[in-house]
């Protein structure tokens, strides 16, 4: 089948599509958009995580099919060409990337939790953030990145 | 030759310099081995087998190969060189021939146009099997279905010292380890492109390129320099990638197809497609004085190997050398086995072998001190080993061994606040802190550092120094694995300093340059970092040569002063100078290095007695558990952690290994469990594997100590394993303090909380 959709403000026609395909390997695969990570592709981990017409979701569950005349934006999409969108840099700058593949799920995962809460509490940042996995930083650095994120913006 | 470094080169040694990677990390744009693409590629896919032991009888492949779009199917008699791979012994078949020893167990490989296809058509690859009896249980591996030529013993370490005397308190336990995963996010994956010489260039995930080079070149009976690998994008290890995965079956498949072959496992298909660590069965006596002097040591320690030995052998070495933990024990007897079952292979993972032995002999610890009546702390006090003391092996420690130190620390932090609102069960709201009961556990650790009993283990660098339009350039090249620890950040940050340059690169890691070893036993910073610095001062050396010819004085009047004085060499005797870019006008300066630790030798295989190990790394943990006795919830408010890491060459990156090792550590002592039953695992997925989230993971409060070690590169020791290895036994400990009840196995389950609280059977 053909899905037409908009991806980080640019309009994709993609022929071929199958209908057990996901929206996160139409990404990956056919869009050439590998930002979004298949670390367990069944919605556990948040690795994936995009905006489906402005709602962060698990791109792996969502059929490719599902997504026809939206608005996605990816990881790829949040930095403003070199400059780094707020929340990637207090990233960087915190320390809270180890290995990176939790990464993207978490920017976008937190660039969201900043957009609905400016000032979360550590209860709101941990709620907001228990469906990314993170096997190597034990979070706490990630904590941080969000703090600083937070704080900037002020 | 004087060498003059400047203490305030920026992003040098001791700084908590940024990854260089960070800032593609965060923009999605750094190339995971699983993020590869190229012309013509086509995808592969394995077929398992779904017994844990049978025969192999046929395999038919007509039915993939009749779909449109799949190009190949492979089988054993495809593989060109010798069909057999492993770490220590080459006893795995890259695929099945006759028979398969576990579930999961690759029998063919596929490719096709697209990952989807690949996999329907592995599965209409039809095997047919003779079912065999299945060995699952350990204990009976000595005694049951014979699974590997040899027998089922893959490793047996006796030790025997001192003579076992009578003893005023004995006690007496039995402990348990769960399997538990590495659940790296990046599942297995590569790509393998054919290369015009009838070889391979290979991109993919690993933690060691050149000994998967010298198993792949053996399998595609190719010569190594057929066979190129780079490293691609790792997210993450732990010793999961220690062992081949996809990469003999991607290179079979490029080979025989002339095209670009990717291969990507699902989740599921991840946790068969690496080994796990090493289930345990320990049983213990420790013998004391009333005063709580440790007189000896007995334990029996049983490793679940399962079907291939993978690195068991050196697990089961490593297990067995620190049974007794960091203690002075005057008397030991330890039997430490593993053994072939039909489960799915362990292997390495974090803290290999020691995190098991430490909830072993802690649990014990926190035992006798209740039988003396004695405080757990001070008990481990009396008997922890300093510098000098003699290990069970019979090794004295020399260097940094501040045990009583980190546990008094982690002692003396003031405990949390009482409940507040994050309370056991976590969102679910099951508790109201009614019964809640609050415990504190210690534990204390200890670990080899770099590679053991006699290996030769070396690194290697190379370090070019050149100029281009007035400005001083340096390339890091190593064959060293990052795999998200920041061995990239370190490499650079030491060329940094060696060479007082500012702009240092450091390039892909692949097998165009000499052997790393491992990325594992907390080795790289010391054995790459350590090659790193050696190229460098051969660089100076090469730099300060060219300026003595230059200046026409000897060399040894001569001084480096690097980037950030105005002149490269300044003589000392005439004041006269050079600049670099004068030094490197004419060629560039390009040095390779290699790097040794001190020899250390085998154990005597009767007595277990020897010097095997180049320096053992400490840490010591404190728990603060809430738990709800009834539920058996238990929530971890806080972790204090103490380790001594020598010299932090990264700070930062010190503090992210710490954090971790402990939520690895709390997810093994809690949640995370392989769960095998006859042979198949049942939980292999993130929904029913927990891992540690942002609900489960407490604030952590960390020490770091830097005592500098005489025989390492800037007195650094190790840092990767001991944050993980004291968690869980600190983590029990303090379930235990809280329900007053015994809890022998870990992880910690809910149901078994409760059952221990409630004085259940």
């Amino acid at each position: 089948m053909r899905v037409d959709l908009e991806v980080n403000g640019v309009h994709q026609s993609l022929d071929g599509v199958t209908p057990g395909e996901s929206l996160l390997y139409l990404l990956r695969e056919r869009v050439g958009l590998p930002g979004s990570k298949n670390a367990c592709e069944q919605g556990e981990c948040g690795s994936c995580t995009v905006y489906l017409d402005g709602t962060a979701v698990c791109a792996c569950l969502v059929a490719a099919g599902q997504a026809r005349g939206s608005a996605v934006v990816t990881v790829e999409g949040l930095a403003d060409g070199e400059e780094l969108h707020p929340v990637q840099r207090a990233f960087v700058d915190a320390g809270a990337v180890q290995c990176g593949f939790c990464t993207p799920g978490l920017v976008v995962a937190v660039h969201d939790l900043l957009a609905r809460s400016a000032d979360p509490g550590e209860p709101e940042i941990r709620e907001a953030l228990a469906g990314n996995l993170c096997r190597c930083t034990g979070y706490e650095k990630i904590f941080d990145a969000v703090r600083l994120a937070a704080g900037r913006a002020r | 030759m004087t060498t003059t470094l400047h203490a305030t080169e920026r992003q040098g040694v001791g700084e908590s310099a940024r990854r260089p990677d960070a800032v593609s990390k965060v923009r999605g744009d750094f190339a995971f081995s699983s993020d590869l693409w190229h012309d013509r590629m086509v995808w592969g896919a394995t077929v398992r087998s779904p017994h844990p032991h049978a025969r192999l009888l046929s395999i038919d492949p007509a039915g993939a190969l009749e779909l449109p779009g799949v190009h190949a199917v492979l089988t054993a008699a495809d593989v060109p060189g010798h069909n057999r791979y492993g770490l220590e012994r080459r006893d795995q078949p890259v695929l099945a021939e006759d028979r398969v020893r576990y579930i999961g167990e690759p029998v063919a490989v596929v490719a096709a146009d697209t990952p989807e296809l690949a996999r329907r058509a592995a599965a209409l690859v039809r095997v047919s099997y003779a079912e065999l009896p299945a060995l699952t249980d350990p204990e009976t591996a000595l005694t049951g279905p014979v699974l590997h030529e040899g027998g089922n013993l893959v490793k047996h370490l006796r030790i025997r010292r001192g003579t076992v005397a009578e003893a005023d308190v004995v006690v007496t336990g039995e402990y348990e380890v769960g399997m538990q995963d590495q659940a790296f996010l990046g599942p297995e994956s590569c790509l393998a492109v054919p290369g015009e010489d009838a070889g391979v260039d290979l991109y993919c995930s690993t933690q060691w390129l050149h000994v998967d080079q010298d198993q792949l070149a053996e399998c595609l009976a190719l010569p190594k320099d057929r066979v190129r690998l780079t490293l691609a994008g790792v997210g993450g290890a732990f010793g999961g990638r220690e062992d081949l995965s996809v990469q003999a079956h991607a290179c079979l498949l490029a080979l025989r197809l002339g095209r670009p072959v990717k291969m990507s496992y699902g989740r599921e298909e991840s946790f068969a497609g690496h080994v796990h660590r090493h289930p345990a069965r320990m049983r213990y006596e420790h013998g004391a004085t009333r005063d709580g002097k440790l007189l000896y040591v007995k334990a029996d320690i049983l490793l679940d190997g399962g079907a291939y030995a993978s690195t068991s052998a050196a697990v089961t070495g490593n297990a067995g050398c620190f049974a007794t933990g960091p203690y002075e024990v005057p008397a030991v007897e330890v039997d430490c086995r593993s053994v072939y079952t039909n489960n799915p292979p362990a292997g390495a993972m974090r803290g290999f072998g020691a995190v098991q032995v430490c909830f072993g002999h802690e649990s014990q610890m926190d035992r006798l001190a209740a039988a003396l009546g004695m405080d757990p702390v001070e008990l481990r006090l009396r008997n922890a080993v300093g510098t000098g003391s003699v290990m069970a092996t019979g090794q004295r420690v020399e260097g940094p061994a501040p045990v009583a130190e980190l546990l008094r620390r982690v002692a003396a932090k003031p405990l949390p606040p009482p409940p507040g609102e994050l309370l056991p069960g976590g969102t679910s709201n099951s508790t109201r802190a009614e019964g809640l009961r609050r415990g504190v556990g210690y534990g204390v650790s200890v670990k080899n550092i770099c590679k053991s009993a006699g290996y030769d283990d070396f690194g290697t660098a190379r370090v070019r120094v050149f100029a281009h339009d007035g400005e001083v350039f340096a390339e890091v090249h190593t064959a060293a694995a990052e795999v998200g620890q920041g061995l990239v950040t370190v490499q650079a940050q030491i060329a940094r300093t060696e060479l007082a340059l500012e702009r240092v690169t450091v390039l892909p890691a692949d097998t165009a340059v000499g052997d790393a070893g491992t990325s594992s036993a907390s080795r790289q910073t010391w054995m790459s970092g350590g090659a790193v610095r050696a190229a460098c001062a051969a660089v100076r050396a090469r730099l300060l040569e060219r300026a003595a010819a230059l200046l026409g004085e000897p060399v040894e009047a001569l001084a480096y002063g690097g980037e950030a004085s105005a002149a490269a060499a300044v003589s000392t005797a005439s004041g006269r100078a050079v600049t670099l870019a004068d030094l490197l006008a004419a060629a560039d300066v390009d040095e390779t290095a290699v790097f040794r630790h001190r020899r250390t030798r085998a154990l005597d295989p009767e007595t277990g007695q020897g010097d095997a190990h180049v320096a053992y790394a400490f840490a010591a943990h404190r728990a603060v558990v809430d738990v709800d006795p009834e539920l058996g919830s238990v929530r971890v408010v806080e972790i204090a952690c103490a380790q001594d890491v020598g010299k932090a060459i990264n700070p930062a990156a010190v503090e992210g290994q710490m954090h971790g090792g402990i939520a690895q550590g709390l997810g093994l002592a809690l949640m995370e469990e392989v769960l095998v039953r006859d042979g198949r695992i049942l939980n292999p997925s993130f929904t029913d594997y927990l891992i540690p989230t942002t609900m489960d993971m407490p604030p952590t409060v960390l020490d770091i100590l830097e005592l500098p070690r005489p025989d390492s590169p800037y007195g650094l020791t190790g840092v990767g394993e001991p944050p993980l290895l004291s968690a869980p036994a600190a983590v029990a400990a303090a379930i235990r303090d809280a329900i007053g009840g015994a809890l022998d196995r870990i992880p910690a389950t809910p149901e078994a909380v409760a059952r221990a609280a409630n004085r259940f059977p």
